[in-house]
């Protein structure tokens, strides 16, 4: 057995944390889907949509994604490292920092203090913590780097690192502002910069954590979980250095038909269609990686996890590019299809990855084994129904949506008012409010099976040292 | 060798640096010192003091993830909402607000398309408008005053000029006065010019469904989910005029059927001369929205209302 005394208590904070602000954001979630076609739940100042959908991203993407990935980095660079954390105490900073970030930016956002740049919402003195916060987090991580005792750094590191550099880049630059009080400033740039700076981040914010730092729990868990090497190394060298030269090219296909000069618009188009070849890179290595031996979906439950999870990726990555080309965008764009595609990522292939890593972390750690697999497998099957209800309900009414949009009368006059095609997707968006809920249930079931995982292995810890 | 990167984590981090950075440097650094970046229209003004605190609003309220401020040239959007929209439409937009979902429609035009009275009304009830709508209240903002001196510093932190004029007039505003102000200069730097070619010929036009039961019922159908919210449900005026007084635009005497098709088709703009009649804004277009047949049915409708 390894004897390195790896700091499990940063890395349980931290997932503990994000479970606690995953509810949170689930919540606002589906509060906000049943405001859609139950405006009288908009209970102002605090509880509109507008004010909610911004809690559902910004939580859900920091305070569940970004908490569980912190301590999922900081579990997998200790054990490639075969090294503790180089300074276990800045660790623990980071993981009160990171909920004292997390919380203020909850209560600002509910109070309306926003810079109105999506998943850029949180104002200046919180940009300021979150730097601070990302700065001290790559000091420990490159500190347990550089005293390694494993030469080689596996595929896992190398997302790691980019992702630590990439968000440092976009993030800085993003949230250049004009602070004109405590919580109120605008952005640096306006008019069409601004719009193309925003969506360099947007795009590559999504790019970076739900991506590339994803990608880094799936290399890492995968091969732990079912004990089968990784397919081909020279695939995942090539994979990775394209996908991380292209992506930061590609933000403008947000910006399409947009006043958005066209080249840059052309451009971002042409490097979203190519970083298929990367995405699908990761997709072919997952596939054969499990094809090695197909029995371990029947004799290990985390495996279709990690399979599901990859499918959707390898799925998203066609699906984001498609959007991308302007005679789809012309249809898609501002339509529901677009919350579809994202939602297939974030619950499909991100929550899939993460939650098979924390079922492989927590035994790990409590020197226990899981507490039901059963539990798990019904956590599976409902996270994948809803998901599915839901994209695959968007899809539908952001395809209707589009076409509603665009019809004519024989006469050349439009056929819809903007009314009449809201009102014939209601029926859309109560069927996505059940796909969430039938997620959230799933969500619940897993927070228990952890839960219970901790409690025995407490109970056996506290047996064996009596 | 190559291989060695693998094995040195500052250098491998440099390079992962060097790999993001062309991209970033090529569509998102290079271009912000190139002058197609930095467009202005020469009517754009700078905001005023009242329409920059409705933009504050606008973006407190999370308006912006309803509803986009971008017209894309596209053909039946430009009929829906007006000129697309120019890139130096925006310039002193810190940030952009052009949304990326349309929930509700897009605002891009929204400036001058309905009078004040109309937005607050909607604000504080969307559904007296749009009986399906699911958009919230926001008539409590106006029990939100405006803090004068915070709208300065607003005002100074982006260099906007203003006059001590302007400050004083926010006291007594409050937020949701500020917020209407907002929609009503949006995308006011593009000139609305109405499409009225081949328009003068129906003016002398009599209703060829004149009279007629069934236009009568589609009329009435029409009338009751699209003007009447504005012309009350008896044709008798709220926040426009009454349609039943023969009073057209400010004027009495009778019009022709004609007439009426036009302000339903081309509505209102401000300085529009119809007949000798001139136009002082208020009533959109509906032409993009509603066929000949339902236009000409409404009209039936209003006249059998005159008669009763």
């Amino acid at each position: 057995m390894n004897d390195y005394r790896y700091d499990n208590q940063t890395v349980v904070g931290f997932i503990a944390s994000s479970i606690v602000w995953g509810v949170i954001g689930i919540l606002a979630g589906i509060w906000a889907s049943i405001q859609l076609w139950a405006p009288e739940l908009n209970i102002p100042p605090y509880f509109t949509y507008g004010r909610l959908r911004v809690v559902h991203t910004n939580i859900l993407a920091f305070g569940l994604v970004l908490g569980a990935l912190m301590g999922i980095f900081y579990y997998i660079t200790m054990r490639l490292a075969k090294t503790p954390l180089a300074f276990p105490k800045l660790a623990r900073v980071t993981l009160y920092l990171f909920n004292i970030g997390i919380f203020l930016g909850l209560v600002t956002l509910l109070g309306g203090y926003t810079q109105a740049l999506e998943y850029a919402e949180f104002e200046w003195p919180l940009d300021i913590a979150v730097v601070i916060l990302w700065v001290l987090f790559a000091i420990v991580i490159f500190g347990t780097l550089l005293k390694r005792k494993e030469k080689q750094m596996y595929i896992s590191l190398w997302y790691i690192i980019a992702t630590i550099v990439t968000i440092a880049v976009i993030y800085i630059i993003n949230n250049l502002s004009i602070p004109a009080e405590l919580f109120k400033s605008y952005h640096l740039f306006a008019g069409v910069n601004s719009a193309n700076v925003q969506w360099w981040y947007g795009h590559n914010a999504v790019g970076s954590e739900l991506t590339m730092a994803v990608l880094a729990v799936f290399y890492y868990f995968l091969p732990k979980s079912t004990g089968l090497p990784i397919y081909s190394h020279r695939l995942s060298i090539i994979a990775f250095w394209s996908l991380v030269f292209a992506y930061l090219w590609t933000g403008a296909h947000h910006l399409v038909y947009t006043p958005l000069p066209d080249w840059i618009q052309t451009v971002g188009i042409a490097f979203t269609m190519f970083l298929i070849a990367p995405s699908w890179g990761s997709v072919v290595n997952g596939y054969y990686t499990i094809g090695a031996d197909w029995s371990k979906m029947r004799t290990n439950y985390l495996t279709k996890f990690f399979l599901l999870g990859i499918t959707f990726y390898g799925l998203q990555t066609i699906q984001g590019p498609t959007q991308g080309l302007r005679i789809v965008n012309q249809l898609v764009h501002y339509t529901d299809w677009v919350v579809g595609h994202v939602h297939m990522g974030a619950m499909g292939w991100d929550a899939m990855v993460i939650v098979a890593a924390i079922y492989y972390i927590i035994p790990k750690i409590y020197k226990t084994e899981i507490y039901s697999v059963k539990l798990a497998n019904a956590h599976f099957w409902l996270v994948l129904i809803g998901q599915l209800i839901y994209s695959i309900t968007m899809w539908i009414s952001g395809l209707q949506q589009g076409v509603l949009w665009k019809a004519v009368n024989p006469d050349g006059s439009l056929q819809y008012t903007f009314m009449e095609t809201v009102a014939k997707i209601y029926p859309y968006w109560q069927i996505r409010t059940v796909g969430g809920i039938i997620f959230t249930i799933g969500m619940l079931i897993f927070i228990y099976n952890i839960y219970m995982t901790v409690r025995k292995g407490k109970a056996n810890l506290a047996t064996s040292q009596a | 060798m190559a291989g060695e990167i693998y094995k040195r984590p500052i250098i491998f981090a440099i390079a992962a640096l060097i790999a993001v950075s062309v991209g970033t440097v090529v569509t998102t650094i290079y271009p912000m010192f190139t002058p197609q970046m930095h467009p202005k229209l020469e009517n754009l003004k700078p905001y005023t003091p009242l329409q920059l605190v409705g933009r504050d609003v606008y973006m407190s309220e999370g308006c912006h993830y309803c509803h986009t401020q971008t017209v894309r040239p596209l053909k039946t959007e430009v009929m829906r909402y007006g000129e697309y929209s120019k890139a130096g439409e925006f310039a002193y937009d810190h940030p952009f607000l052009w949304g990326s979902k349309r929930t509700g429609p897009d605002l891009a035009r929204i400036g001058g398309k309905y009078p004040d009275a109309w937005h607050y009304a909607h604000f504080e009830d969307p559904k007296q408008f749009f009986a399906d709508s699911n958009m919230p209240k926001y008539g409590w903002l106006k029990n939100h005053p405006i803090d004068p001196a915070q709208a300065e510093a607003r005002m100074k932190a982006l260099g906007f000029p203003y006059t001590p004029e302007d400050i004083e007039a926010l006291k007594g505003k409050n937020k949701l006065d500020a917020l209407v102000a907002y929609m009503q200069v949006l995308g006011t730097a593009v000139a609305k010019k109405p499409q009225v070619t081949g328009m003068q010929a129906i003016l002398e036009r009599k209703n060829p469904l004149s009279g007629d039961a069934n236009a009568i019922a589609l009329g009435k159908k029409l009338y009751e989910t699209n003007c009447a919210a504005c012309h009350g449900a008896d044709g008798k005026g709220g926040i426009g005029p009454n349609v039943v007084d023969n009073i057209w635009l400010d004027k009495e005497g009778d019009v022709t059927d004609g007439f009426i098709y036009f302000v339903i088709a081309k509505g209102t703009t401000a300085g529009m001369q119809i007949n000798g009649r001139v136009g002082k804004g208020g009533m959109p277009a509906y032409d993009t929205m509603f066929d000949e047949e339902k236009i000409w049915s409404m009209t039936a409708y209003i006249r059998s209302l005159q008669q009763k």
